[in-house]
């Protein structure tokens, strides 16, 4: 198992290598250029000249190189740098690592990207826990009443959960619950800094989470609903589930102990494989509701041809659908011992 | 040649009818065989009236059909009917509720929103149909490919799973933003955006065909009519086309059907994050961005579009399910 699990980290780098290496060169490609806000009044040559410090003439793998060691090198030890210095150890050229820089902000993108990340993570997070563990259950139970009213109805609210799409769900969300009925704020405020000792505080950050979660994790419930129905059906007629059922376990036992461990394998693929359509959801979820997470700093920065910061944020996302396959398989290997990796 | 051909349709048109005998048996003896029992149930049924008949019991499937069909003929004719100007704006009439003439409203510029919804619409099914086939060509193509040729299947499936392993919606955003002004200055404007999109959700989305293609071709490719046609010298390209794609067809027009509710809501999200089509060409994706920020106005200009992408969708799945249901033999065969 150790050695899948190597081995299976190991093919993970040269996907990624793959990958960073069309988003750069994807990139490379867009018009846009760090000298285009300097003064006009700047004459060509000195232009010239600061296109050539900055690496701008170097040959397209020259300049990939170049900002792979920065995404990859750099700032990880730079996060590293402040814990490492309170043990009094240092690595390389302690606080002073070239960084990727932000054109726009021309600070260093990564900072940007940090403060971010929690907005992302709150929304995403919940919205596939609460997806999991409202479409295990409910999947289960449809399957085990196969056509029975409840499986009828579910089926259908799968459909329709599948079928709209968080662009059109949010608005109408926010129309009924904030325009008419009042319940929630309409966008999420992203200034709000949570006191975990403070009730108010952490009521105001609930309820502007509601909304955006609950698109979410409709969505992802449908989707997980669908898969956990199949694979439980397909279990159901197995002769281990007779067998389970003719040594005397009582029904509860044997769905929960023999079926759902047994149907959640190739959920779990499937999750893996619906992990990019996840993401996709979070970041229109966050353009929905004004979320200053990782999706919409994305969009920002596309829009501002901020070319460093669209890099690094497609890069992220690439390693972090990675991270999730990877994370899924090896999961994968441990729910099912019938699987052997030599 | 042709006897092989022919001992294999046979094969195919007894499949629906009788379960027992499996594709695979069709040397000489097997088709008699076959043959015989066709003559004992004595009703001939033909693959397609098969398919039908199985296709009509799926409530869900027929239910979709209609409204495809009814959503279709809306955006085709829709337009044509109702003569509102659905171009120049007219302020005087604009931010109208729901109400007549307007059943839908009006919107900021004095539109009719339900005519502009129906013109969205023909754009949106467009892009559906059209990505779609670009999609469904190369996913085929590679499946095809990597399935028929030993020496292709490793790196090809590798390809596959890069793709499926790109976080699809930022690298189209990506690249709808660095191509959109070179194509435009190509085609023109309309057609400049309608072939990026239909190119980047086509080139984005071929991947769960090509991966159930291959594992089809792998599956025929072991098959005895296969063998008997590579034994009297066919080249590989006839082979793939006469025997193999025939073959693979049910497959590819599930994932087909599946692949347009994918195209159309690919297309609406882009649409909808304001970098896909513009509000001149207007699709339901684009609608629902612009009219996110004037929900409290009117909900019609976000609930209208948005009924009509998410009926068609639904619609689309159904049907999908519904043929998957239909064309699979192992269902067809205890109906």
């Amino acid at each position: 198992m150790v050695r899948y699990v190597i081995r299976r980290l190991l093919l993970a780098v040269p996907t990624l290598v793959v990958i960073s290496l069309v988003v750069f060169f994807l990139l490379d490609a867009a018009p846009g250029d760090p000298t285009s806000q300097l003064p006009l009044t700047i004459p060509p040559d000195v232009r010239e000249n600061i296109r050539e410090s900055l690496g701008f003439n170097d040959p397209a793998l020259v300049q990939w190189i170049k900002w792979l060691k920065l995404m990859v090198v750099n700032e990880p030890l730079y996060l590293l740098d402040a814990p490492l210095d309170k043990v009094g150890v240092c690595i390389g050229d302690c606080f002073n690592h070239d960084r990727v820089i932000s054109w726009q902000s021309r600070s260093p993108a990564m900072d940007n990207i940090y403060q971010k990340i929690p907005h992302t993570s709150y929304v995403l997070g919940l919205g596939l826990v609460f997806g999991v563990l409202i479409a295990v259950p409910i999947g289960t139970m449809q399957a085990y009443r196969q056509y029975s009213w409840f499986d009828n109805v579910g089926t259908l609210v799968t459909m329709i959960g599948f079928s709209v799409p968080v662009f059109v769900l949010g608005p109408l969300f926010i129309w009924l619950f904030s325009i008419n009925l009042g319940w929630f704020p309409t966008i999420y405020k992203s200034n709000h800094e949570v006191d975990w000792t403070s009730w108010s505080s952490i009521w105001i950050q609930i309820e502007q989470l509601v909304m955006p979660v609950a698109v979410l994790t409709l969505f992802n419930a449908a989707q997980f609903g669908r898969f956990t129905r199949a694979s439980v059906l397909e279990n159901l007629n197995q002769s281990y589930v007779r067998t389970a059922r003719a040594k005397g376990l009582g029904e509860g036992t044997v769905l929960t102990r023999h079926v759902l461990r047994n149907s959640l394998i190739p959920v779990v693929t499937l999750l893996a494989l619906a992990i990019p359509g996840i993401f996709s959801g979070a970041i229109i979820t966050e353009s929905i509701f004004r979320i200053n997470g990782l999706g919409q700093y994305l969009l920002l920065s596309i829009g501002q041809g901020d070319l460093p910061v669209v890099q690094s944020l497609v890069f992220i996302f690439a390693a972090l659908t990675v991270l999730f396959n990877l994370i899924a398989d090896i999961l994968y290997g441990f729910l099912d011992p019938r699987i052997r990796y030599d | 040649m042709t006897d092989v051909a022919d001992s294999h349709e046979h094969a195919d048109a007894d499949k629906p009818t009788s379960s027992d005998a499996p594709a695979s048996d069709v040397t000489d003896v097997a088709a008699t065989a076959a043959a015989a029992e066709f003559a004992d149930i004595g009703e001939f049924r033909s693959l397609r009236s098969d398919v039908w008949r199985q296709f009509k019991r799926h409530k869900g499937a027929m239910a979709g059909a209609v409204t495809l069909t009814v959503i279709v003929i809306l955006c085709l004719l829709g337009p044509v009917i109702l003569t509102f100007d659905t171009s120049t704006p007219n302020v005087s009439n604009a931010n109208r509720g729901a109400g007549w003439p307007h059943i839908w409203g009006t919107d900021n510029l004095g539109r009719d929103a339900f005519a502009r919804a129906l013109i969205g619409g023909r754009i949106s099914l467009a892009v559906g149909f059209v990505a779609m086939t670009v999609s469904i060509v190369i996913g085929s193509l590679v499946g095809v490919v990597a399935g028929y040729f030993r020496r292709l299947n490793t790196p090809l499936m590798a390809f596959t799973d890069l793709f499926l392993s790109l976080p699809l919606l930022p690298i189209l955003l990506v690249t709808v933003v660095l191509f959109r002004d070179p194509v435009q200055d190509r085609f023109g404007d309309n057609l400049g955006i309608f072939i990026l999109m239909v190119g980047i959700i086509g080139g984005t989305s071929w991947m769960s065909t090509a991966r159930i293609v291959r594992g089809e071709v792998l599956s025929i490719k072991e098959e005895e009519f296969v063998l008997a046609s590579r034994s009297i010298g066919t080249r590989s390209s006839v082979l793939i086309i006469k025997h193999i794609l025939p073959n693979i067809v049910s497959q590819v027009i599930v994932s087909a059907t599946l692949g347009i509710a994918l195209a159309i809501l690919t297309e609406s999200a882009v649409s909808f994050l304001g970098l896909g089509f513009p509000l001149e060409l207007p699709t339901w994706g684009k609608l629902l961005d612009d009219a996110k920020d004037r929900i409290s106005l009117n909900v019609w200009l976000v609930a209208g579009p948005g009924l009509l992408l998410s009926a068609t969708v639904m619609s689309v799945n159904l049907i999908g399910d519904g043929l998957r249901d239909a064309l699979d033999p192992q269902n067809r065969s205890n109906g």
